[in-house]
């Protein structure tokens, strides 16, 4: 009996092991036939642009199955892609757009203006979930006088139009059943989706434009950091698209094997005032706050030697980027003649409402042993994310909270009053709309650098500091993008060596 | 036996009814609104009350439990609130990683807990008869995601024999690279559950050992391997056996949590991701199942435990 349960045994855990032991040893032809395994901590929800599908989608979608008129490189300059050209009206309101010739869905229909009408207002539709809805408000009709035109009419001029556009994928105006699968123009085509696990892009071989310089994508979904860290160490992926986790970094920094980059990201940490209570109604309290927390300290803490400090909501991408650090300087004794101007030379004591994920709960207690020094006391109140989006972002309930804020050029939502922080100067305001109308970028520059200037001096919010972006790769491969603005990732010049 | 059988299927079915209801019902207790999941940092208020109604939210409660009540008799599991996908399809996909990982864990588990149990019980004596035991005393203790986590820098990010994490693409097209993602996930639950199986069938032996039938047998000039064979197994069996029903819902359940170590795409981690999202539609499709699971398993291991012990079928089933 007892022998016969120990074959049993042996046999059950050798044929387990010999099965893990048979490794499958694929040896790669040709650099133009490899597969690239990226790793991500971003699966997609579903693979709608406008229905709640999550920044995952944009990561694998954007670029790499689907094609906007224009795209957003990633050094953060606009350029076009489906539209092969445009002119603009004097007046700056009829935009007349040129369709790049030979373009073909993946379903093999050719590309034509209707296509892109219906998905301009499949955006701009009632039930979209989209994040750039709001900026497309100013279109009043959409014309396709022919295959190749299109003309689309504002009711204002709308300087971000363009920029705008490249966040529009262009899909198939018969397409059906967009949630799980794709019809669009872009260099690769969605072989599969596994949910949760692992979504996997192959060649497109009729694409309009430059092939591939890979034949197959994956991208291999961790809920788990450090899961994410050991599939590059072992080797089952070759690039991971944003570490998220400081901890990580030091085996792979000190490794020949593998690249560290550090590239430029438009993710804010943002000590966010709610600006109508008091006492953060009052810009020398709020700038005391400011000059009160050693940012470099902060960041250094949780970054080491990466990320970048900066003095307003204006990432360097951004075209109307300075640098503000010197606004509101870190200086304690600055920070307690402000508290006496304020009205606050005793201190006060306020609840700062912190989302119970990383790194919110590190830089709070930051936050409180900062300002403790300077007689004002925190209460950290731990709130989930979807508390967080109850109380503070829909009620406008709290006082102060943390939060990261990851597009770029969104340094103009200080110019809605009614926008969960609450800054409200009137200048601001009409600056931002005036930024908006103007018929040239250099007008829309300079007034937006107006606008960062004034919400720095006014410490509408405290920027704690810009996040890194951190891509880490397998010194044998090249050509990934390494600042993953608003979470894209082109995947299409990646190669192996 | 057939009156056994229908009394014991009215009460799975009025068990299964009760925790459906519980299940909708502590879920709405929980605060938290599903909406939030689908908004970013830049919403509208337009976009708000969309999200809103893409979920439901702003249906009464006894509504949406009377919709959702109705699809289920149908078998229906309605869809996610997040993907706006149907729930049936993502679980049947999982189950494929789940239960074959279940099962293999359950058998391994059987298999060690059967051996070192019973070595334990006639060994007592012996230093590997106590070692054993201590060892089993130990694992009980030990909880299944940090065995993961050590078995994933020795074998994997160490040694490098096997994958840390993941699932084949192409599923079990082909089997070895299917098991060889498996392997350890599978090893570290058994391990995990071998612990108080290994005890359970320890003391199922030792009871059986010094048992009276047993002394009789072998006065009976029955050898001791053939005593123990014939009358020892069987006696032993239904204690250990009423137990197993029990272990094999919980081997479910460790495998739901080595999931997320291994990042397989299994019921587990939809699970996390459901719950994480206030995901109703998904988080209610993965308990309905592993409910529905877990009372089939109890209702079998006690008919299994009748089949095999007539007492059972004698007395209580006269008068219950």
């Amino acid at each position: 009996m007892k022998k016969h349960i120990g074959f049993v045994a042996l046999g059950l855990a050798a044929s387990l092991l010999l099965a893990g032991c048979a490794t499958g040893a694929d040896s790669s032809s040709s650099a133009a036939d490899a597969t690239i395994e990226i790793g991500s901590l971003y699966e997609p929800s579903n693979l709608s642009n406008f229905g709640g599908g999550g920044q995952g989608v944009t990561e694998a979608f954007n670029g790499n199955v689907y094609e906007g008129l224009y795209q957003l490189t990633d050094d953060g300059s606009v350029e076009p892609l489906l539209a092969e050209s445009n002119t603009v009206s004097d007046d700056g309101l009829t935009y007349t757009f040129s369709l790049q010739d030979g373009v073909t869905f993946h379903s093999g229909k050719a590309l034509t203006s209707t296509d892109v009408k219906a998905s301009i207002e499949a955006v701009l539709s009632d039930d979209s979930q989209s994040a750039r809805k709001s900026s497309f408000g100013a279109i009043t009709s959409i014309e396709t006088p022919d295959e190749s035109t299109v003309v689309v009419t504002l009711a204002e001029r709308s300087i971000s139009f363009i920029y705008n556009l490249s966040y529009i994928w262009i899909i198939n105006a018969d397409a059906t059943d967009l949630e799980t699968t794709e019809d669009g123009t872009g260099p690769y085509v969605l072989d599969e989706w596994k949910r949760g696990s692992s979504l996997a892009l192959t060649r497109f071989d009729d694409y309009w434009g430059d092939a591939a310089a890979n034949a197959e994508v994956v991208f291999n979904y961790f809920t788990d950091a450090t899961a994410l860290s050991n599939a590059l160490l072992t080797g089952e992926v070759d690039i991971v698209t944003s570490v998220q986790s400081p901890d990580a970094l030091s085996q792979f920094s000190d490794n020949a094997d593998y690249v560290v980059n550090d590239g430029d990201s438009t993710t804010k940490e943002i000590l966010v005032f709610n600006d109508r209570v008091a006492p953060f109604d009052n810009v020398d309290v709020r700038k005391a706050i400011y000059s009160a927390i050693d940012t470099t300290k902060l960041l250094n803490s949780i970054w080491g030697d990466y990320g970048t400090l900066i003095g307003s909501m204006v990432p360097p991408t951004d075209p109307w980027y300075e640098d503000l650090t010197e606004v509101n300087p870190y200086d304690p004794d600055l920070a307690k003649q402000l508290l006496a101007s304020g009205g606050q030379p005793d201190g006060f004591e306020f609840t700062l409402d912190t989302p119970s994920y990383d790194p919110h709960p590190v830089v709070a207690e930051f936050v409180k042993s900062e300002l403790a020094k300077v007689g004002i006391t925190v209460n950290i109140n731990t709130i989930s994310a979807d508390e967080w989006y109850t109380k503070v972002y829909k009620a406008q309930d709290f006082t102060a909270t943390l939060q990261e804020h990851v597009n770029d050029r969104d340094v103009v939502w200080y110019g809605n009053p009614d926008f969960y922080w609450g800054y409200n100067n009137p200048d601001v305001t009409q600056w931002v709309a005036e930024a908006e109308a103007s018929a040239t970028t250099d007008e829309q520059t300079a007034k937006l650098k107006q606008v960062n200037e004034q919400i720095a001096q006014d410490a509408a919010s405290v920027w704690l500091y810009l996040y890194p972006q951190i891509v880490v790769a397998s010194s044998d491969v090249s050509g990934y993008p390494v600042n993953g603005l608003n979470s894209q990732f082109y995947a299409y010049d990646i190669a192996l060596k | 036996m057939t009156s056994y059988l229908l009394r014991r299927s009215a009460f799975l079915l009025v068990s299964f009814v009760i925790a459906m209801m519980a299940i909708f019902v502590l879920l709405r207790l929980l605060p938290g609104d599903p909406s939030n999941a689908l908004l970013s940092v830049t919403a509208t208020p337009e976009q708000i009350a969309a999200a809103q109604a893409q979920v439901g939210a702003d249906r009464p409660v006894l509504e949406q439990f009377l919709a959702w009540f109705a699809q289920l008799t149908r078998f229906d599991l309605g869809e996610s609130f997040i993907s706006s996908l149907p729930v049936w399809p993502e679980i049947a996909a999982r189950l494929t990683v789940t239960v074959p990982l279940t099962l293999m864990a359950f058998a391994l588990a059987l298999v060690i807990s059967l051996v070192a149990g019973v070595v334990a019980a006639i060994k007592a004596d012996r230093w590997y008869g106590i070692l054993i035991s201590a060892i089993s005393q130990l694992g009980v203790a030990v909880p299944v995601f940090w065995v993961g986590i050590l078995m994933v820098s020795v074998f994997s990010v160490g040694l490098r024999w096997l994958p840390s994490s993941g699932f084949p693409r192409d599923d079990w097209a082909d089997p070895a690279d299917a098991l060889r993602s498996l392997t350890l996930p599978v090893i570290t639950v058994a391990l995990v559950m071998s612990a108080s199986l290994t005890r359970y069938v320890r003391s199922a032996t030792l009871d059986v050992v010094g048992s009276d039938y047993l002394r009789s047998a072998r006065a009976q000039g029955s050898g001791y391997t053939e005593a123990l064979w014939r009358h020892g197994l069987r006696n032993g069996a239904v204690p250990v056996i009423s137990i197993l029903g029990i272990e094999l819902a919980t081997t479910f359940l460790g495998a739901v949590v080595v999931e997320s170590v291994f990042g397989l795409p299994g019921l587990g981690s939809m699970l996390l991701k459901a719950i994480e999202q206030h995901d109703y539609p998904n988080i209610q499709g993965v308990l309905f199942v592993s409910t529905l699971v877990v009372l089939v398993i109890g209702f079998l291991a006690d008919v299994a435990q009748r089949l095999i012990d007539p007492r059972l079928r004698v007395s209580i089933s006269g008068n219950r």
